[in-house]
């Protein structure tokens, strides 16, 4: 008897500010910047500060992975690679920034979400890219009461 | 800086007509408002042509259509505001004393296009619904859903906007769409984007419109009805963690309205008619409250009490609003001066819409979420 091995995919995010980490201790995060100026805190990286116009104080860092709805739609009509309808919105993190995100674990329905509830980040494989990468997306689900 | 005039305005039916180039589309609004001012080509100093899907070099193609007079020409592209950044272009040409006649055009051929071009090739890459929305339809429901939750609107509110904006456009020749709905009609219709259904979003299409600017102490020559451009602003957002990571709108226009309240030196109680933005219902009602007709949060309440209607105390969107007119993307800001300056002459076809003795009027762009530009025009 022969086991066989499951082919072990390279994992890619589907947008940059998404960190996979190598380790399954550690989960996915999203990537910020803070100007050691003012304090501003960014989603991604950037080299001009646009709050204070410093450039090159950018450090990054590690933004949380819990917010707050910040708004949220139902779509029923999208591009033909997605299936609707679905829940799509905006999430407010605690250090400031906003992030696009779709929604998981609730129905593609209004009365299922509020602006205001709490949502936690998860990650999921979408597919597969051009040279067989496992492409990751995140999304955000209600955090249980 | 001088003061400008529109002696001429010409505007093609907004809707779809395959059989008709750009080149057609263009020439039949930049025939119609020369007649309109009653020169020819050869009057015409400067021309600024708005177009955003064709290619460059339209407005020279277009000049070529009616006289190859050898004037500057420039190609416009600024997202939904592209019309009306052609016409504040050639506002600034005539105003700066560089030229005494400009033309300001924009048209639009948009084919088959829908959801504003993202195309299959792109599946690849897009997170387009993977990770939330960047799409109009998407993102202009988000900020309604918004407004609901800080204030407490409700879907009804937006749906009466297209109610309103539908009803008004069976009296617009020139309008894709004229038909008019209730609000279970509008309620019950397929959902596009929540609360957005399929008649609270602006169709795509074809057609193009055309201004033509004066110097005011020579406008005499052409026009008995000199209509004024007292106000021509541009802006961009502000930073906020929204404004990067989302959208944000507000800001923005609330300054374009102040700074061309002070530039008119009157307020919005001083306006007869506003022709504003509406490419979704949900956006009206946030505009209302961005160019400062009421109060933040009081969009609802606004609509409800009808206000926004003919013969109420600011009559918004009497063309029937981007939502029934259409929205060929170049033409859409210089069709807007176009009705308002018929409303102030007190020729709008048909008058059944017309707001009876009107003298001033504000026109509304918002081009993707990037530029906001106004107008006001009075007599």
């Amino acid at each position: 008897m022969s086991t066989v091995k499951p082919v072990s995919r390279k994992q890619v995010p589907i947008v940059p500010y998404l960190i996979l980490t190598a380790s399954g201790n550690e989960k996915a995060y999203f990537q910020g910047c803070q100007c050691q100026k003012c304090g501003e805190v960014y989603l991604g990286t950037r080299a001009i500060c646009i709050k204070c116009y410093t450039a090159d104080k950018l450090e990054e860092i590690k933004l949380s992975s819990r917010g707050e709805v910040f708004t949220f739609t139902v779509i029923h009509q999208s591009v033909p690679w997605v299936k609707v309808p679905y829940v799509a919105g905006v999430v407010r993190l605690p250090e400031g920034p906003v992030v696009r995100a779709s929604f998981t674990g609730i129905e593609a329905d209004p009365e299922a979400i509020k602006v205001g509830a709490s949502v936690e980040m998860v990650t999921e494989v979408v597919r597969q890219d051009a040279e067989g990468n496992d492409l990751v997306a995140y999304k955000f689900r209600p955090v249980a009461k | 800086m001088r003061e400008v005039v529109v002696i001429g305005v010409g505007m093609t039916k907004f809707g779809r007509f395959p059989e008709k180039t750009i080149l057609d589309l263009g020439r039949e609004a930049i025939v119609d408002a020369m007649k309109d001012a009653g020169i020819d080509i050869r009057d015409v100093q400067v021309m600024y042509s708005g177009s955003q899907y064709q290619p460059n070099m339209t407005g020279q193609y277009l000049l070529k259509q009616v006289g190859m007079t050898m004037i500057p020409v420039v190609n416009v592209v600024n997202a939904c505001a592209t019309g009306s950044t052609a016409v504040r272009e050639a506002y600034f040409a005539v105003a700066s004393g560089a030229y005494d006649i400009a033309m300001a055009v924009g048209a639009e051929q948009m084919g088959k296009m829908g959801l504003l071009g993202v195309g299959e090739s792109r599946a690849e890459v897009s997170p387009e619904g993977i990770v939330g929305t960047s799409l109009m339809p998407g993102i202009f429901a988000e900020l309604g859903v918004r407004h609901m939750g800080q204030y407490g609107t409700r879907p009804e509110h937006f749906a009466k906007v297209a109610v309103k904006n539908h009803k008004y456009s069976v009296h617009n020749p020139r309008s894709q769409y004229r038909q008019a709905y209730s609000l279970e009609e509008v309620m019950n219709v397929r959902m596009v984007c929540w609360p957005n259904t399929l008649y609270m979003c602006c169709p795509t299409g074809d057609g193009s419109a055309a201004v033509i600017l004066c110097s005011a102490e020579k406008a005499k020559k052409y026009t008995r009805k000199p209509i004024k451009i007292i106000a021509s602003i541009m802006t961009t957002p502000t930073y906020t963690p929204e404004s990067l990571g989302f959208v944000e709108i507000a800001t923005m226009t609330r300054k374009a309205a102040d700074e061309a309240y002070e530039k008119a030196g009157l307020g919005p109680k001083d306006l007869n008619l506003i022709e504003l933005h509406d490419c979704f219902a949900t956006a009206e009602l946030l505009h209302y409250e961005n160019l400062h007709l009421c109060e933040w949060g009081e969009g609802g309440r606004m609509i409800d009490e009808g206000r926004t209607e003919l013969g109420g105390d600011i009559p918004v969107n009497m063309s029937g609003g981007l939502l029934s007119k259409g929205h060929p993307i170049g033409a859409t800001g210089v069709a807007q001066i176009c009705e308002l300056t018929w409303q102030l002459r007190g020729e709008t076809p048909n008058q059944e819409r017309q707001v009876p003795n009107a003298k001033v009027g504000l026109g509304h762009v918002q081009g993707g979420f990037e530029v906001c530009t106004i107008h006001i025009v009075g007599r």
